[in-house]
């Protein structure tokens, strides 16, 4: 007979597999522990010494103008808070680009908008002489939502409209040409390409409270269109014949889930550069835990790459003190071998 | 039983002297991938409560004139009529509450458990609001339990034998709470024993939950100890429907499997059973 208890009629109430469950709200509390701690030591750690008490101080009393509570009110708070922002933008956009595309090598930087904003960034430094990461903003992110605009209409070009393997394809071979434009401006302008090497490695550092609130409205907007999308990516997951058996609109599900996609990883990549990893890694890592239900996999997502960010600019600001590691490169350091260990468990990687 | 839509639709729709009312139609359909005419003016009607089979050689078209009837394919001339309403026009969502399809060899993503599988057959009765209602937990632990799967229910889908996977889709299918039920090849892939259990299963829906089905079938004898209904299609066009005594001829297995072939009566059910003797041409 049915093994099924009154549940409470809430989105998130599954019937049969109470263990699942519990593993899922354990796993939601965990990352928000775990967000909450990687946003405390990214405020607390820094290239300068700052006492976790000082620290404490100057969150607390906006009156206190001393240079330390000035470094942790005008630098590292906002670069937390950027790096929140940008963390889970990432790992959401990674959940839904796998979700859509049923593939687990599914990344944003397949729909061209890592090469977008490349050769934005780069023309906007070669030909307008723009320098500064909050220069690059608008660059960058209209130079992705072109990306991504090119590659959905060259993929949507054939017969059978825009699939995911016409999309990927149209992706690849996009930015391979994109890449080389960016490689042909940078090797005959060695000016240009000093400034650019810093915005491609990714990186927090030296982007004020304005970068943030200039890309905040698109990830919010995004977020929305993508936890809009979670139902609708769950009935995708069983084919389209099916999900269109049971009265899902395609065409709407993979317009809303694009958008989605682009103004994420668009407006990620406009603030803190192309940043691997995040959007690849953090997805099979919460699958892992949370299974292949959308409505939670998209959540803890972000969540994970929000920590996971975090985390990895914090260590860059530890290991190479007084200096610091770029979080791009630290992401790259730390995720390859965990992918690897997540490939080897086999069981996290189809989809 | 709650589940059944169909009880409701039949009481102000038709009376029961008069059961056969065309619940899915195919009017002067061309089905065509790009340029490729696949089936050309074809006809179909299929009546309240009817358990059909098509049959016909590979590549006769049969799948492609199923996934028409299931709206999969919009048909490049003619028309499909759901209970006398162009399928095209009206919403997917509305068609998803009366008609529901099994494409063949569904894939459900990795650990996905039955139980989930099941609870998504519901979508077409929610909304992004109101996503999960009592209704729905008892449609999908009854529909779990009336095909045998509530031990599975917290089993990964592709932990399953292909059998207990087929169920698992058929449980999803049932929860959907559909009158009329497409199938495209239920038994592929399994062995003789599950396409019986798989075949009993769909038989059951048609005779205990008052399902019309549709299913394409490869098998012949199956086709005919199962269905009701046979309709024989060669080269993008419906060569024969009728019983199965009517359709399954040695003359039309000849002139359409190009298959010579003895006609007996199956000593289990006395419906016809084909003899394979050679293949003609």
């Amino acid at each position: 007979m049915a093994t099924t208890v009154d549940v409470p009629a809430r989105g998130s109430a599954r019937p049969p597999a109470p263990p699942l469950r519990a593993r899922r709200l354990g796993t939601l509390v965990l990352l928000l522990v775990l967000v909450a701690a990687a946003a405390l030591a990214s405020i607390a750690i820094g290239t300068r010494a700052i006492g976790v008490g000082e620290v404490w101080r100057s969150l607390l009393d906006s009156s206190l103008s001393g240079e330390e509570a000035v470094i942790v009110r005008q630098l590292r708070v906002p670069r937390t808070v950027l790096g929140l922002m940008v963390g889970a933008a990432l790992g959401l956009a990674g959940a839904l680009m796998q979700g859509h595309t049923r593939n687990p090598l599914g990344d944003p930087g397949l729909l061209g908008v890592t090469a977008g904003a490349s050769l934005a960034v780069v023309l906007a430094i070669t030909l307008l002489g723009v320098g500064t990461p909050g220069g690059y903003v608008w660059f960058a992110f209209a130079g992705a939502l072109i990306g991504t605009v090119l590659v959905y209409a060259i993929g949507s070009a054939g017969r059978g409209g825009a699939t995911p393997v016409t999309l990927a394809l149209a992706g690849a071979a996009l930015s391979a040409l994109l890449y080389g434009l960016v490689r042909a401006v940078l090797v005959s302008d060695q000016q240009t390409l000093d400034s650019f090497r810093f915005w491609v490695v990714g990186s927090l550092a030296g982007r004020d409270a304005t970068v943030a609130a200039q890309v905040a409205p698109f990830l919010a907007v995004g977020l929305v269109l993508a936890l809009v999308n979670a139902p609708a990516l769950n009935l995708l997951g069983l084919g389209e014949d099916v999900a269109r058996g049971l009265g899902q609109r395609i065409w709407l599900a993979r317009s809303v889930g694009l958008a989605a996609i682009t103004l994420l990883a668009g407006a990620a990549t406009a603030a803190a550069g192309p940043i691997a990893f995040v959007g690849l890694v953090v997805p099979h890592a919460v699958r892992a835990l949370t299974g292949p239900d959308h409505r939670w996999l998209l959540p803890c997502s972000a969540l994970a790459g929000a920590a996971l960010l975090l985390v990895a600019d914090v260590l860059g600001r530890v290991l190479a003190r007084p200096g610091e590691l770029q979080v791009g490169i630290v992401l790259a350091l730390i995720g390859a071998p965990f992918f690897i260990a997540l490939v080897r468990r086999s069981r996290t990687v189809g989809l | 039983m709650t589940l059944d839509i169909g009880t409701e639709l039949l009481h102000h729709a038709v009376s029961p002297a008069e059961p056969l009312r065309v619940r899915l139609a195919a009017e002067h359909v061309r089905l065509a991938y790009d340029e490729q005419v696949v089936v050309d003016d074809l006809d179909l009607e299929l009546t309240q409560g009817s358990f059909t089979a098509i049959v016909g050689p590979n590549g006769c078209g049969k799948s492609t004139l199923l996934r028409a009837l299931g709206r999969l394919l919009r048909p490049t001339s003619g028309q499909v009529l759901l209970d006398g309403r162009a399928i095209a026009r009206t919403p997917t969502r509305e068609v998803a509450k009366v008609l529901g399809l099994l494409p063949q060899t569904p894939v459900a993503p990795e650990g996905l458990t039955v139980g989930d599988l099941v609870a998504r057959g519901r979508h077409p009765h929610q909304s992004w609001l109101r996503q999960w209602s009592r209704d729905d937990e008892a449609v999908v632990a009854e529909a779990l339990a009336w095909t045998d799967m509530s031990d599975l229910a917290g089993r990964p889908v592709d932990a399953l034998s292909g059998g207990q996977r087929q169920r698992a889709w058929i449980s999803m299918a049932l929860a959907q709470g559909t009158d009329l039920l497409l199938l495209d090849e239920p038994t592929t892939y399994l062995d003789l024993s599950h396409q019986i259990d798989v075949l009993d299963l769909v038989a059951r829906l048609h005779a205990e939950r008052g399902r019309t089905v549709v299913v394409v079938l490869h098998d012949l004898n199956l086709a005919a100890r199962y269905a009701q209904r046979l309709v024989a299609m060669k080269d993008g066009a419906l060569v024969a429907s009728g019983t199965p005594a009517e359709v399954l001829t040695e003359e039309l297995l000849a002139g359409v499997f190009d298959l010579e072939a003895r006609v007996l009566a199956d000593p289990v059910t006395g419906t016809p059973m084909v003899v394979p003797v050679r293949r003609l041409r």
